[in-house]
């Protein structure tokens, strides 16, 4: 008798996810806010999924309507997978609405770790706690025992020029060749160039802010990570032009540095 | 096996009539049998260039269309037994020219001819696509300015990325850079782009280098392609790059300044 072919598969994943902090109890204020955030930049989103965080609001007396804040979303193209964090009584809120609930204390230690200084400009005894950040930052594990799984790196060995566009979606990006002016380069991670940069670069679209650039010949026209961006009107400063350099995020600002210097 | 071979630049006005003119008379010169084919549809020049634009009775379109069988659109140069002229149209629009029309006048001159080269209209619209599609090796014609080398870039990333040879995951078009209108004092005065500039963009190999020069002019107004000219050095230099097109191993001539000697800058002289 012949097997029935299977119908479904069930496999972990570990999908990139933005996550929605609300730091204040008051909906009216940040629907207010998320407007106007949305105004600036109205496909950042893009109907990708997005965890609301209620770490921050947890110890405040007050849930929110999370029916009505889900059709707020909902409309303006955004999509609530569930939340983050919260009490008791505005997890069981969340849940009656039909949201879903992830796991509680990988968010709750990720809020409090991402308001101050996200990157490191610093000692080396901080990287591995910088390396945990960045994956709870990008990836909601479904089970937390779970290994993360390895997105693919895509690798580009041919120019790429005037109107071209790579996006590595979900992973990194590796260029060996030569980008030139009018090119685009867009990772969900970070983007390697071993060849002269000249054209935009774009890491952590999708709001990784942990996300790097690195340029073995820095002459890029933009950069831009986790959707903050700079642009170089009078050329890249002296000091990093056509040098190897490495694009990061120290706040909210973008900064340059000379990769292989001696701090 | 037939070759066919792009002349493109994505900017207009660069030269690639010109080039498209004298170098598929180059070809025919050599004893190779050659077609040019007029992709600018709505703008023909091709005729003009090689002076046979009283001759021209049926184009592209009508061929396309069943209008007319392609030995009578085919029109025979004045200059070379071996070349032969596919006009465009001047009446129609771009759109007429259909892949699959453009695909089986192709492959029908494939049987007859050693070369076939596309002239390509400017821009990156659907002219220039049907152009290039079917391109086995493509000329960069690019002039020692910003935007040119731009929108040669431009024309670099879609042959790379669109052309059939992309599509159908052949070997990859086969690319040859040609700089024209260079002018190497301009060049040595800071004014115009060098060779290395314009490489160090494009990367890709150098097949020559066209001097500027008015007798281009002259004898695009006359209806004789430049390779043609007596004593010219627009002709030297498509005769060098047809000899490096065929595989011939020649430096490359007109990229450096030629030295004023003092009597004739005493005594102007150009």
């Amino acid at each position: 008798m012949p097997k029935e072919t299977p119908a479904l598969k069930i496999k972990n994943a570990n999908l990139p996810l933005f996550v929605l902090h609300a730091m204040t109890p008051d909906m009216d204020q940040f629907k207010q806010q998320l407007e106007a955030h949305l105004a600036k930049m109205p496909d950042f989103f893009a109907s990708a999924p997005v965890a609301l965080g209620l770490a921050a609001i947890a110890d405040v007396d007050a849930t929110p309507d999370f029916a009505d804040l889900a059709a707020f979303m909902r409309q303006r193209g955004m999509a609530i997978a569930g939340i983050i964090g919260g009490s008791e009584q505005q997890r069981r809120a969340a849940q009656d609405c039909g949201l879903g609930l992830f796991p509680e204390a990988r968010a709750a230690r990720k809020v409090v770790e991402a308001e101050p200084e996200i990157v490191p400009e610093v000692a080396p005894e901080a990287e591995p706690e910088v390396v945990t950040e960045v994956l709870t930052e990008v990836a909601i594990e479904e089970a937390a025992e779970t290994p993360p799984t390895r997105r693919p790196t895509l690798v580009i060995d041919k120019p790429v020029r005037t109107g071209q566009r790579i996006h590595a979606e979900g992973g990194d990006l590796v260029v060996l060749a030569i980008v030139n002016a009018g090119a685009e380069l867009i990772a969900d991670g970070d983007i390697h160039v071993y060849a002269p940069l000249r054209g935009r670069a774009l890491a952590g679209a999708r709001g990784d802010t942990a996300a790097r650039i690195y340029a073995q010949c820095m002459e890029a026209e933009l950069v831009s990570i986790a959707g903050y961006f700079q642009v170089f009107e009078d050329g890249i400063p002296a000091a990093q032009r056509s040098k190897p350099v490495q694009v990061f995020l120290d706040g909210e600002s973008i900064k340059l540095a000379a990769l292989g210097a001696v701090r | 096996m037939a070759t066919v071979i792009v002349v493109t630049s994505g900017k207009g006005g660069v030269g690639k009539t010109t080039t498209s003119a004298s170098f598929s008379s180059g070809l025919a010169l050599r004893g190779n049998k050659t077609v040019v084919i007029d992709f600018d549809v709505g703008l023909r020049n091709l005729d003009l260039i090689m002076g046979c634009e009283r001759r021209v009775v049926f184009d592209i379109i009508n061929v396309i269309n069943g209008d007319a069988n392609l030995n009578r659109a085919l029109i025979k140069d004045k200059h070379c037994d071996n070349l032969f002229v596919l006009p465009a149209s001047q009446t129609r629009d771009k759109d007429a020219l259909s892949l699959e029309g453009v695909e089986r006048i192709i492959n029908e001159l494939k049987e007859t001819f050693d070369y076939i080269v596309c002239d390509s209209p400017a821009g990156i619209e659907h002219g220039a696509f049907s152009a290039m599609y079917f391109a086995d090796e493509a000329l960069v014609v690019t002039n020692p300015e910003v935007s040119s080398v731009r929108d040669s870039d431009r024309i670099l990333g879609i042959l790379a990325a669109k052309s059939k040879r992309a599509v159908d995951k052949l070997d990859p078009v086969k690319e040859h850079l040609l700089v024209t209108r260079y002018n190497p004092g301009r060049v040595a005065a800071g004014e115009m782009l060098s060779v290395d500039d314009i490489q160090e963009i494009l990367r890709i190999p150098l097949l020559g280098v066209i001097p500027e020069s008015e007798s281009v002019l002259q004898a695009s107004n006359s209806g004789t392609p430049a390779i043609h000219l007596e004593k010219s050095d627009v002709a030297d230099a498509y005769k060098d790059v047809v000899a490096r097109f065929m595989g011939e191993d020649i430096p490359m001539r007109f990229v450096t300044a030629e030295k004023v000697g003092l009597l004739k800058r005493l005594f102007g002289g150009r």
